[in-house]
């Protein structure tokens, strides 16, 4: 059973890690424009459109 | 029109393109300069719906010389515009979008609400610590209550302390919305729902702490912190809701906060926030321009469009020396006014106060969640005190096993925690948020889920013509040839009259003539390949032309000496008015037609639309007052109008609609606004609104049931760790389900 000593503080560890993962999400603003997000992944930076490319 | 080569508006076709013919006041005192000395610009875009939208305006303005930074946030329809101080005029971007074709207006983001939502975030943050928290107590109670009898007490220990290490903090942390909302309530002197659950959790937290400590059997932290994401998940939801509705209203708002060109001493119109105009200032309103304040005409003689003040759809000829309203629109000429009121005076402000004063009466209303925690309240208090009294009396009265007071307040504590309203707090916030993600992905937006409620309840329905039974705009009815059409056209590109521009609407894109003479409350007139020719009123035409009779409005056109041509326009129904007037019909419901239209028109109306009951030149005080009348008879009326003059009877109704047309002012006032050409998605606001009305009080009485059933387990004093967990957890998971059956069962209506 000691290797509970081990195996509690690693799955505890690893589940602080996703929640602080989340909360750093949260905080930088990744999720300020969901439906924008899912869009703009369609968007070929390349292909041949009227517009430059991105600066500022 | 189309700048780069693409059709106007959402390359996908989702949102229609807007009208052309909008206004496009200044944006320029909305400009601000920003921390790294750039001017930036926010603007409302609407339309926007897929990647081809965001590519095209943020590729579009990009574009622009001198732009550096072009963001649009497709969620919200914010576009955050930068570029170097000073190197582009603000005009140009305004324009740049409407060549797009998109409507855009600036505005202030100080007035708008943040687009970062603190509150929901901090929220959030809570649920996902309350998440954290509870999985891994879990990981942890899973092997206490499956190794029960080969588990000695020190591992027990062991795990219960590592719980408590976790679940303590994270209780308190997570639980904070909860306690403050019930000190709040209980410094008041009254008890909402969160005094149970701040109570339960607490105590909880106590005993479990307690209990290991004294080396105990049972410890509750799995339950406390489950307990506490599942209600921080209603919380979110019913936050999430309430925070679409505010953030939709603030829009309306900072769309109001229009720019007006102000005539300074020196001559030079500049722009300034319609909040700044002061009383004599000088204000020039080019054609398509809204009056922004009541004020005198001083200079130059044009047309008004009244409509949105009085619902009378034909334009009234204004000159120097009368009087403007605040919201009309002038239509033919430049004009210069002099302001005699300020915004906060004007009439547009003074049927703002009218809106706000029925949406007070309206908040007064109780929701049916608070009715429900009144009642429920009590009873578990007083249910969890019996318990505790109970177990401490009983033994000396029957022959049962005495528990002395920690075993009795351990089981009241178990009263408290199984009765702790997790599926309660979802009931209502789930059907709620599903009902309004149906309605939304069909066009129509609901203001708030109090709205829903209340829309399930109507019996009547008072509508509007012009503009909601009608599209609001006059069609051309009469057959024309080709040929004549386009030329009458190009005259007509030239004017904003609304006649002028239904005629172009029905002629398609084109040339428009050079050199156009606009003759207020006449006509046009122009050279077409060398022959005159005139467009406008029949006096201004051809005075001795005898035409059909016709009970809609009328234009004349006539090329050289040519044989004078009529062309009759009609305020066309929406295309399912009547179809959708028969379904609600079949819903049981009343329906009246009242608009402040001539009695006529109105009358035609409702006939072609299979409406009994109208009634023509209402003012919006009729409105109003036919609405308090319907109230008095105990029904409960929906109304349904677009106008400014049906704002103020759109807040005093039980529930109010407006269409997507519709002016600012009646969609900050409505409790829903529809999309589109098409009536169809109200009747299926009214079908999903009952069906969510039935799905809440399924789950509430769902809710009072496993109540029932529990809470004689947890007065016997049966009730483990491991039985508080699944009947929390379960009872919360068919709540939610039952509310998704909005989503998948529901039928769609269409015609």
């Amino acid at each position: 059973m000691d290797i509970v000593i081990w195996l509690i503080p690693a799955a505890v560890f690893m589940g602080a890690l996703g929640l602080c993962a989340f909360i750093w999400a949260l905080r930088t603003g990744q999720y300020e424009d969901i439906e924008g997000a899912a869009h703009r992944i369609l968007i070929d930076e390349d292909d041949e459109s009227p517009q430059p490319p991105r600066r500022g | 029109m189309a700048a780069i080569g693409l059709a106007p508006g959402c390359p996908s076709g989702l949102a229609p393109p807007p009208d052309a013919e909008a206004s496009r006041p200044d944006p320029s005192a909305f400009v601000r300069r920003d921390a790294r000395g750039r001017d930036t610009l926010d603007l409302l875009v609407k339309g926007a719906r897929c990647a081809g939208c965001i590519r095209k305006i943020e590729g579009g303005l990009l574009a622009l010389p001198g732009v550096e930074d072009a963001r649009l946030n497709l969620t919200t329809g914010r576009l955050a515009v930068a570029w170097p101080a000073g190197a582009l005029a603000p005009t140009r971007i305004v324009s740049a979008l409407n060549d797009l074709g998109y409507e855009a207006v600036a505005f202030d983001p100080t007035t708008a609400e943040k687009s970062t939502d603190a509150e929901g975030r901090a929220l959030l943050i809570r649920l996902a610590v309350a998440g954290f928290a509870s999985m891994n107590i879990m990981m942890l109670s899973v092997p206490v209550w499956s190794g029960v009898g080969e588990m000695g007490a020190g591992t027990r220990a062991l795990m219960y302390w590592i719980s408590a290490l976790i679940g303590v903090p994270a209780a308190l942390y997570a639980g904070q919305p909860f306690f403050r909302s019930a000190w709040a309530a209980l410094s008041k002197g009254r008890a909402n729902m969160d005094v149970p659950i701040s109570l339960a959790v607490l105590l909880t937290l106590a005993m479990s702490v307690f209990e290991t400590a004294a080396g105990g059997r049972h410890a509750y932290f799995d339950g406390v912190v489950m307990l506490l994401f599942l209600l921080l998940i209603g919380r979110y939801l019913d936050h999430r809701l309430r925070q679409e509705a505010r953030t939709a209203a603030r829009d309306l708002l900072a769309l109001q906060a229009v720019t007006a060109a102000r005539l300074d001493a020196d001559g030079i119109a500049r722009a300034i926030p319609v909040r700044d105009i002061a009383v004599g200032d000088r204000i020039a309103l080019a054609p398509g321009d809204r009056v922004p304040v009541n004020g005198i005409v001083e200079d130059g003689a044009s047309e008004l469009d009244r409509a949105i003040l009085t619902g009378e759809s034909t334009p009234a000829p204004i000159s120097v020396g009368e009087t403007l309203h605040a919201g009309a629109v002038n239509l033919t000429r430049p004009l210069i006014m002099r302001a005699s009121a300020r915004v906060e005076d004007s009439t547009v402000a003074e049927l703002a106060r009218l809106i706000e004063l029925g949406e007070q009466t309206r908040a007064a209303r109780m929701r049916l969640v608070d009715k429900a925690a009144a009642l429920y309240v009590p009873i578990v208090h007083t249910l969890a005190a019996l318990t505790f009294i109970g177990w401490l009396i009983a033994p000396l009265l029957f022959d049962i096993e005495a528990l002395g007071v920690r075993g009795a307040l351990t089981n009241a504590i178990a009263v408290l925690i199984i009765t702790c309203p997790c599926a309660l707090g979802l009931a209502v916030p789930a059907v709620q948020i599903v009902a309004t993600g149906r309605l939304f992905k069909r066009g129509v937006f609901v203001k708030s889920g109090d709205a829903l409620e209340r829309l399930a309840q109507i019996d009547t329905i008072v509508m509007d013509k012009t503009g909601t039974l009608t599209l609001g705009r006059p069609r051309l009815v009469s057959a024309v040839g080709a040929e004549t059409l386009r030329t009458a056209a190009s005259l007509a590109r030239a004017s904003r009259h609304p006649l002028a521009r239904a005629l172009v609407a029905a002629a398609g894109p084109g040339r428009a003539a050079a050199n156009v003479r606009e003759t207020p409350g006449q006509g046009l007139e122009a050279l077409i390949d060398g022959v005159p020719a005139r467009l406008g009123a029949r006096a201004f035409v051809a005075p001795n032309a005898i035409g059909e009779a016709h009970a809609g409005a009328e234009l004349w056109f006539r090329l050289g000496d040519g044989a004078p041509l009529q062309l009759r326009f009609e305020d066309a129904l929406r295309s399912d008015a009547a179809a959708v007037i028969a379904a609600l019909k079949a819903r049981g419901l009343t329906i009246e037609l009242l608009s402040g239209d001539r009695p006529e028109a109105v009358e035609a109306a409702a006939r072609s639309a299979g409406v009994a009951a109208w009634r023509g030149g209402a003012s919006p005080q009729d409105k109003i007052a036919r609405l308090a009348a319907l109230k008095a008879e105990g029904r409960k009326p929906l109304m349904i109008g677009d106008g400014l003059n049906d704002a103020a009877a759109l807040a005093a109704a039980f529930a109010s609609a407006s269409p997507g047309s519709a002016i600012d002012a009646s969609q900050a006032a409505a409790d829903l606004v529809f999309q589109g050409e098409a009536l169809a998605p109200l009747v299926e606001a009214i079908d999903v609104a009952r069906a969510a009305h039935r799905r809440v009080i399924e789950n509430l009485g769902f809710s009072a049931l496993y109540n029932v059933l529990a809470i004689p387990i947890a007065v016997i004093g049966w009730v483990t760790p491991l039985i508080a967990a699944i009947a929390m957890s379960s009872s919360s998971l068919i709540v939610t389900l039952n509310a998704l059956r909005l989503q998948v069962g529901a039928r769609r209506w269409t015609l």
